[in-house]
């Protein structure tokens, strides 16, 4: 039973860190009505630059203090990503206004390719690693209830507990601010928000601004995790199901559902995966997301995906 | 001057709808069929068949199913290389498993197998479109992986994962030089290029193009969706998948799953999004392009860069590849949505007036 | 008028369709003869278009019945109403943007083919012939609405009033017994209105195709229907000969008013 409760706890903690990269999905999709499938690359983008920031900023400013060091990192690393957005929306975004959905979506894929290659061509493509002082060691907890007690990695519950405030801020910053009420417009429809006077503009830089620091969160925590690595990019099609299952449009739904991502991906590797043949992972959680397709395709708290004849 | 429709009047609708109209494009397209076939052996040296012309012949034929179904019918797929990877394994399946079973019987049959299943996998498409279904082509991607590299049967259990084949031969003719291979390609694509063209030409065409345009209206005229949609998927498939066995048996003679991985997928859509959507043309021109793209920068970067005095190594070169690449499928969305081919045609409307501007 | 009007070939009885909490159509009853030009008027949201869309199938109504040709409809989806003989214009234009002008009208062609994927992908015998057939056939229809010299132009390049008339022509394609036109003066000017009424009336004397017909303009209903109904937030407020709704009070005060 202990293990059990384990396996399921270590696949909650996954599914965290899968939600926050949904969360980056959702964030653009609601409120400029793009899938970015460069979300992935961002998240490696802004890993890299944490990564060689960390190193390169007390080197050429000769900082001794480690957390000073990071902290300067992090925020340069922000930066840039506000950076890129501005970019983003200057060279791509501007010249497709209104262009149909597949467009844009083949669109973000050739900025997955460009920062990809620029990420490594500006950073280097070794491994890097990524040190933000997360506590490394296990540890055992409610020993009292459990034989031998549960082995859980705080690192990741504190992973955990970061993606849960940044959701919570999130979903406070659309549903309450002014500026969450134009994204959520400008989601709706771009030239109908345009002729009431919404910046489109500006507000594509806020929002893939803010996706982008949300990619860099997802990255400092993954590379902190893993090392920072070329498989981050292909964590967006890791996130994609995720969305599938929660809606494309909600933000507690990119929780919920990399949570039972997470979740079901860890039991069913460790309980199906003898009986097939190992390796599922790779390929349940798409499954899943394909279940969902044929039956629930607006996922379980999305908005329902209406024709217009 | 040169280019022109003059005096050529057709007194038949079978003439109007000729493939080649113009009296000038019938014999350039036997000029370039003559030159294929008979002059390009004798010009071109080992290494250009091997690392140029074949892959851009069964690249084409993989593009111009991936231009079917995304293109022409307007669905999109990121699983086309799951249908390569079940065309090539179940063509070697029948090759081995089936004691003389002839060459070409392996191929077809490999692309029938991967029909069914593309049918199989075009299902979703009935119930969504767009990005949700392009996540269900990659569930289909993502399991054929799977499925390739555990299931040992389909290796005939091989202990490395990898298959092999040899002693390809049709009849009596050996399939051994580069020259015999690239001859064996292009006899397939012509083939296949002409079927293609027919059908986008004919009630199966339009109505592919009528889902893709406006499926709601292409039902109330009589078009039925389930048909459409899926026939797109099972031709689409067919082409995929006898590249696919293609790909496997003339140009690697021994693959693992990885050669079809979703990167193949990318690679594809890439092809038909920078070579036109909705054209035959625009299939061969996006492979050309991207088979070339990568050599070229090899071996043109490094020189540019001693030029500003910057080397450029092996790496910078793929990651020059990956910028270049997205800021490319950037540039044609934006700019030329509709590809090379489009780029193409506006060219010969300009050739028609030559040497008048308008 | 020369035509003999029929019997009754389409029958509505007491639709009503709603969306959610709206109700689009409140209990409507209606028929439509055979061989005749019967219209439907009303103000701007009265659910005329919807009216329409229940005919041919794309919306199913929550209560009442469709009867075609003495046969229980009410559960059908386009494709059947296109089989059945139902073919339609649409308000917004619906025409294959991707595709030039004889490809859409040999779309509408569909249902009459019968050669399959395999004959038409090596353009044996029986597609061939059948291609060659019917484009012969569509050449009929580009005569009778004298678009031949635009023939090969993909669609969206035109302008308005020739895609009006290639949508006639995609509907006319389909050689139905009932056409369904949606608005298909929208936005012309006078000539082109002529133009197109003289196609309307050629259409019902040649073909003796019956036509159900949405329009604003008061004149071209009047001259050309001969029956007209009147629906107002979803009701039928009017059902008779032009004059005869022309003189309706309640007509008038929902709809005619003062000058038009």
């Amino acid at each position: 039973m202990g293990f059990f409760i384990e396996t399921l706890i270590g696949g909650l903690m996954a599914g965290m860190l899968y939600s926050l990269v949904a969360l980056g999905f959702v964030l653009i999709f609601k409120a400029s009505g793009v899938f970015n499938f460069a979300q992935g690359a961002m998240v490696l983008f802004a890993a890299l630059a944490m990564a060689r920031f960390a190193v390169w900023i007390p080197a050429a400013l000769d900082i001794g203090n480690p957390v000073l060091g990071t902290g300067l990192a992090f925020f340069a690393a922000a930066v840039l990503m506000f950076v890129v957005a501005w970019l983003i929306e200057r060279l791509v975004l501007r010249h497709l206004v209104n262009q149909e959905g597949a467009t844009l979506l083949m669109a973000t894929l050739g900025i997955a390719y460009v920062l990809e290659g620029l990420g490594t061509s500006l950073f280097g493509s070794d491994i890097y690693k990524i040190d933000v002082g997360m506590p490394k060691d296990p540890v055992m907890i409610l020993e009292g209830t459990f034989e031998g007690g549960l082995l859980i990695n705080k690192e990741d519950f504190v992973a955990a507990l970061i993606a849960a405030v940044l959701v919570g801020l999130l979903a406070l910053f659309f549903q309450k601010t002014s500026t969450g009420r134009a994204l959520r417009a400008v989601a709706d429809d771009h030239q109908a928000a345009q002729s009431i006077g919404i910046p489109l503009n500006r507000i594509w830089v806020i929002v893939w601004s803010v996706a982008g620091v949300v990619a860099l969160v997802a990255g400092v925590i993954w590379g902190s995790k893993l090392g920072v690595q070329f498989s981050l990019a292909t964590v967006a099609l890791r996130g994609l199901p995720v969305v599938i299952l929660g809606g494309l449009t909600s933000i507690p739904g990119a929780i919920i559902g990399g949570l039972i991502i997470g979740v079901g991906e860890k039991l069913s590797e460790v309980y199906l995966g003898p009986m097939i043949g190992g390796g599922i992972e790779i390929w349940f959680a798409y499954q899943l997301a394909l279940l969902f397709l044929l039956f629930r395709p607006q996922g379980l708290f999305g908005e329902k995906i209406i024709d217009r004849v | 001057m040169l280019y022109r429709e003059n005096g050529q009047f057709k007194t038949s609708y079978a003439a109007d709808q000729q493939i080649f109209p113009i009296a000038q494009d019938r014999w350039a397209m036997l000029g370039l069929l003559l030159f294929a076939f008979v002059g390009v052996p004798l010009l071109v040296d080992e290494y250009l068949f091997r690392a140029i012309l074949i892959p851009f012949l069964i690249l084409s034929l993989a593009a111009l199913g991936v231009n079917i179904l995304v293109g022409f019918c307007g669905q999109i797929t990121l699983g086309a290389g799951a249908f390569m990877a079940v065309g090539a394994y179940a063509a070697y399946n029948f090759h081995i498993r089936i004691a003389g079973m002839p060459l070409l019987g392996s191929f077809l049959l490999g692309g029938l197998t991967a029909a069914v299943v593309g049918i199989f996998f075009g299902i979703p498409s009935l119930r969504v479109r767009g990005l949700y279904l392009a996540v269900a082509t990659l569930a289909a991607q993502f399991f054929t992986d799977w499925v390739f590299l555990r299931v040992p049967w389909f290796t005939n259990n091989a202990s490395s994962g990898s298959v092999s084949v040899s002693n390809l031969q049709i009849m009596h003719w050996q399939i051994v030089t580069p020259v015999d291979k690239y001859l064996f390609c292009l006899s397939f694509v012509t083939v296949f290029a002409l079927l293609a063209k027919n059908m986008t030409r004919c009630a199966v065409g339009r109505q592919w193009m009528a889902i893709r345009d406006m499926d709601v209206a292409a039902e109330v005229i009589g078009i039925r969706p389930l048909f459409a949609k899926l026939s797109a998927f099972a031709v689409s498939s067919f082409f995929v998948g006898t590249a696919g066995a293609l790909w496997g048996f003339i140009h690697l003679s021994s693959w693992e799953p990885a050669a079809f991985s979703v990167d193949r997928s990318f690679q594809l859509l890439f092809m038909v999004i920078i070579g036109g959507l909705g054209s035959i043309m625009g299939s061969f021109f996006g492979a050309a392009f991207i088979v070339i793209l990568p050599i070229a920068l090899n071996q043109f970067l490094p020189a540019l860069g001693s030029v500003f005095g910057i080397s450029i190594s092996t790496a910078g070169v793929s990651h020059a590849e990956l910028i270049i690449f997205g800021g490319l499928i950037i540039f044609f969305l934006i700019k030329e949505p509709h590809g090379l081919a489009r780029l193409w045609s506006t060219g010969k409307e300009k050739l028609r007036l030559w040497p008048f501007p308008h | 008028m020369s035509r003999q009007i029929g019997d009754v070939i389409l029958d509505l009885q007491q639709v009503s369709l709603s969306f959610g909490g709206v109700k689009a159509l409140n209990d409507i009853s209606f028929d439509v003869r055979e061989h005749e030009i019967r219209a439907i008027i009303g103000p701007n949201g009265a659910g005329k278009s919807s009216m329409l869309n229940v005919i041919n199938g794309v919306y199913r109504p929550q209560e009442g019945e469709i009867i075609l040709r003495g046969q229980r409809c009410t559960r059908m989806n386009p494709y059947q109403a296109a089989r059945a003989g139902i073919s339609r214009t649409f308000q917004n234009i619906a025409l294959f943007k991707g595709m030039n002008v004889i490809d859409n009208l040999l779309s509408g062609r569909n249902l009459k083919m019968r050669s399959n994927l395999i004959q038409q992908a090596i353009w044996w015998g029986p597609a061939r012939r059948e291609e060659l057939a019917h484009r012969a056939k569509v050449e009929e229809v580009i005569d009778f609405l004298e678009i031949q010299h635009i023939r090969k132009t993909p669609v969206g390049r035109l302008p308005y009033g020739l895609q009006k008339r290639v949508d006639l022509g995609r509907a006319l394609a389909m050689e139905p017994s009932i056409l369904l036109l949606d608005e298909p003066m929208a936005g012309m000017n006078v000539e082109e209105k002529q133009d197109m009424c003289r196609f309307i009336l050629d259409v019902n004397d040649q073909f003796g195709t019956t036509i159900v017909l949405i329009e604003h303009d008061m004149a071209v209903v009047m001259d050309i229907s001969d029956r007209v109904v009147v629906l107002d937030y979803g009701r039928k407020i009017g059902d008779g000969s032009p004059d005869e709704v022309r003189a309706n009070p309640e007509v008038i005060s929902a709809y005619l008013g003062a000058s038009h």
